[in-house]
């Protein structure tokens, strides 16, 4: 027996139609070929009818791509970014409260201070903090926190952009001034064009 | 207008000419409508599974879109088999179904099932209606992603206060289907690379080429390459050429799997590799380079691991790979091959497959074969000869059984001066037999049945007799099973009955030569075996060749005396 890899994580922003039950077909679809999320946020984008999905998935490369592939393939699904490909920003939103008592209130507070943590709960026997940042930032307060005793933690999920001025939904995704409604699914050039953002796409 | 009649509109439009369906509660305004719509033929079939394979059956013959329809709750739920049979074989099919009114939908209301959370694994893409000013727009949405890309089933869920309320708008005409990717030149130029280097090349068509025959076929003819046809790709490529090897898989013939073994390149053309076909997936054509062509991004590399990805149109594909061919010598792997096929065996005796053989032989280029599955399907697909595509209806991907009657019914209707035969099992056939009555109904006269009928539910009592040391469970139908000419009698169908090879060509002369829809009961020995076979999980190299011997086998007649 090989010591188990631990399997890389793979950053996607998914841009989908915002329609009825668009979670339950991209999420049904990780789940039946299954494909394990690690994390899942969804929220509304500067286009009325966009919604931007951020789903971090656990997988090699050629896993990462068959659900790409495969989620391509559904009429909600707008444009998938690999961030892996690109350079990007992720930011996460973490609670975490931590146990506290007169001896290690000062510390605690300091090392919140030390990665520019807000707090935003203050109890006799206990801090809550926020603190906003990529994965890395994350772990080690988390980590510094842990020996004081981190009573409860909320992770909101990663979210992500690209880098750079280039926007991520193109513009011939909406048509613009007209009916709220998005093209339908984008005819033929459109397709296309989100086919391209599929990586290695001979 | 309301929304039935601008649903109904909208199908006129798009030039559909026939629905296969069955009423109920929540879509009776859409039936209501219909009578003003002479011009949409609506066929009345005796279950919506029958409604369901019979949009397929039209489907597979013609290329076309099937359509069909059911109410809401148990009429939607009998249409998800039919539905996931569509997905897996890629048939463009539209289903309407009616629902409960809008706002009683999500509360457990009389008949209401939540059809599009149902299918939405089994579907490439479902709607609710929402809005009347939006019923026409998605219906003609619907059609489009049916039949576009990799064609599939999508259903529109109709919501009864939704085809009530008025309509105002414009019906929109039928939009051009969009043109599949151009495949990348760097990879058609590896692709032909590697065939212009190809000592033992192979090609392997499936369903996903349906339409790219005549490529197809020059392309072969340009490189001199063989031809392996998968069950769904039966006909692509004609059965009387001699670079015909068969079907692959775990009943396909000698020669293919030997070929696909031994092969050093491998082009696959729109299909998928599925498990039926690889065997065991590390011992599948162990020497080949593989390009595969499919216009779906998602099934290359999903299985098999491909060095040569082309993403597009087996036809545009095929055309531009054979641009450019030098059918080079391989007397060496030619002299193989048909060492191979010369190993096909002809059934000798009397069993299914003398009497599958004597049926298929009689068919004319132009014959529709459907089967339903099991043992006589893969007899079927083996001994057929297939010179087009579209001639061979059949449920591949999702082995429904009772598919056979009701596709044919359907397959027979879109081509009514075309013979629609169908070849079923005992026990199968019993799964959707009341189709007969569409038969009888619409006066159809083109559909020719065929039961071989072995008492068993035979194709699971060989997988008993191979892996289950022939314990028998559950898979005798000789007490049970009525009288197949009865039956048909009882449904004013014709019928003959063969029993041994001496009767048998009279009576499928007869069962021809009748001017209705006739059926032809052949009853066969119980226990008889298709062969050649892949056991599950082997590699296609470990093929069994020919039935083994079979000392005295326990029968059901034993067993009682
Ligand atoms: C709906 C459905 N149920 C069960 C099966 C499993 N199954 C596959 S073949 C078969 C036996 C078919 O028997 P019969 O129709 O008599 O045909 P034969 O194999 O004897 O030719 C069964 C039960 C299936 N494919 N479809």
């Amino acid at each position: 027996m090989t010591p188990e890899q631990p399997t890389p994580d793979h950053l996607l922003s998914i841009l989908v139609r915002d329609e009825p039950r668009v979670l339950t077909r991209i999420t049904a679809l990780f789940g039946r070929r299954g494909y394990n999320i690690k994390s899942l946020s969804v929220g509304t984008t500067e286009h009325p009818g966009v919604s931007r999905m951020t789903i971090v998935v656990s997988g090699d490369r050629g896993v990462v791509e068959q659900a790409m592939r495969q989620l391509e393939k559904l009429h909600d699904v707008v444009k998938i970014i690999d961030h892996s490909l690109e350079k990007y920003v992720d930011r996460e939103l973490v609670l975490v409260k931590v146990a506290i008592n007169p001896e290690t209130r000062v510390e605690v507070r300091q090392i919140a201070e030390d990665f520019r943590s807000r707090i935003v709960d203050v109890g006799r026997h206990a801090l809550t903090f926020e603190v906003t940042g990529d994965e890395g930032k994350i772990t080690a307060f988390i980590e510094q926190l842990r020996p004081f005793g981190i009573l409860e933690t909320m992770r909101t999920g990663r979210i992500a952009l690209t880098r750079g001025s280039n926007a991520d939904i193109p513009a011939h995704v909406y048509h613009p001034g007209e009916t709220q409604t998005l093209q339908p699914v984008l005819s033929a050039e459109p397709r296309e064009e989100r086919a391209r953002e599929v990586p290695n796409l001979f | 207008m309301n929304g039935a009649k601008a649903l109904w509109a909208t199908l006129a439009n798009h030039g559909i000419s026939t629905v296969f369906g069955y009423p109920g509660g929540a879509i009776m305004p859409v039936y209501d409508a219909l009578t003003f719509y002479p011009e949409v033929r609506h066929v009345l079939t005796r279950h919506e599974q029958g409604a369901a394979h019979a949009a397929e059956g039209w489907a597979k013959a013609t290329g076309e879109l099937g359509v069909c329809m059911a109410t809401s709750g148990p009429g939607a739920t009998n249409l998800v088999t039919g539905l996931a049979d569509a997905m897996l074989d890629s048939v463009p099919l539209l289903a309407i179904t009616g629902n409960v009114a809008s706002h009683l939908m999500g509360t457990d209301a009389f008949q209401e099932a939540d059809i599009t959370g149902i299918t939405l694994p089994i579907t490439k893409h479902n709607y609710v209606v929402r809005d009347v000013a939006e019923l026409p727009r998605i219906v003609a949405e619907a059609i489009r992603i049916a039949r576009s890309g990799r064609p599939g089933p999508v259903l529109v869920d109709i919501p009864k206060d939704i085809q009530l309320a008025a309509f105002a708008g414009q019906i929109p005409a039928p939009q051009a289907r969009p043109e599949a990717p151009a495949p990348n030149p760097e990879a058609l130029a590896r692709a032909r690379e590697l065939l212009r280097g190809a000592k033992k090349p192979v090609m392997m068509v499936g369903g996903g080429s349906l339409d790219a025959a005549a490529e197809i076929t020059a392309l072969a003819r340009a490189w001199d390459i063989p031809v392996i046809t998968t069950l769904m790709g039966l006909g692509t490529f004609p059965a009387s050429d001699p670079l015909w090897l068969g079907m692959p898989g775990m009943h396909g013939s000698v020669a293919a799997n030997r070929a696909i073994s031994e092969a050093d390149v491998l082009l696959g053309l729109g299909l998928r590799f599925d498990d039926r076909v690889t065997g065991r997936v590390s011992g599948f054509a162990p020497h080949a380079a593989i390009i595969h062509v499919d216009l779906d991004a998602a099934e290359i590399g999903k299985i098999v691991r491909t060095h040569v990805p082309v993403r597009g149109d087996a036809a545009q594909a095929a055309r531009l790979l054979a641009e450019g061919a030098q059918p080079l010598p391989r007397a060496e792997w030619r002299a193989q091959l048909d060492a191979w096929k010369a190993r096909t065996e002809t059934p000798g005796h009397w069993g299914a497959g003398y009497a599958v053989k004597a049926v298929v032989d009689r068919l004319r280029p132009d014959d529709l074969l459907s089967s339903d599955v099991g043992q006589h399907q893969m007899l079927a697909a083996q001994l057929a000869r297939f010179e087009k595509p579209r001639r061979w209806i059949n449920s591949g991907g999702l082995g429904t059984m009772g598919f056979g009657l009701p596709a044919a019914i359907g397959a027979g209707m879109a081509e009514p001066g075309v013979r629609s035969v169908v070849i079923a099992g005992d026990g199968g056939f019993q799964m959707t037999a009341q189709e007969l009555a569409t038969l009888k109904m619409y006066d159809i006269r083109n559909v020719k049945i065929c039961i071989i009928n072995n008492s068993y539910l035979g194709m699971v009592r060989q997988w008993q007799e191979l892996f289950h040391e022939k314990r028998y469970s559950e898979v005798w139908l000789g007490d049970s099973n009525p009288d197949f000419v009865k039956l048909a009698d009882a449904y004013d169908v014709p019928a003959y009955r063969a029993s041994t090879a001496e009767e048998l060509p009279g009576a499928i002369d007869a069962w021809l030569a009748n001017p209705k829809s006739a059926l032809l009961e052949v009853v066969v020995p119980h226990e008889h075996g298709v062969f050649p076979m892949v056991p599950a999980g082997a590699a296609l190299s470990e093929m069994i060749e020919t039935e083994p011997a079979r000392p005295g086998a326990p029968t059901p007649e034993a067993s009682e005396a």
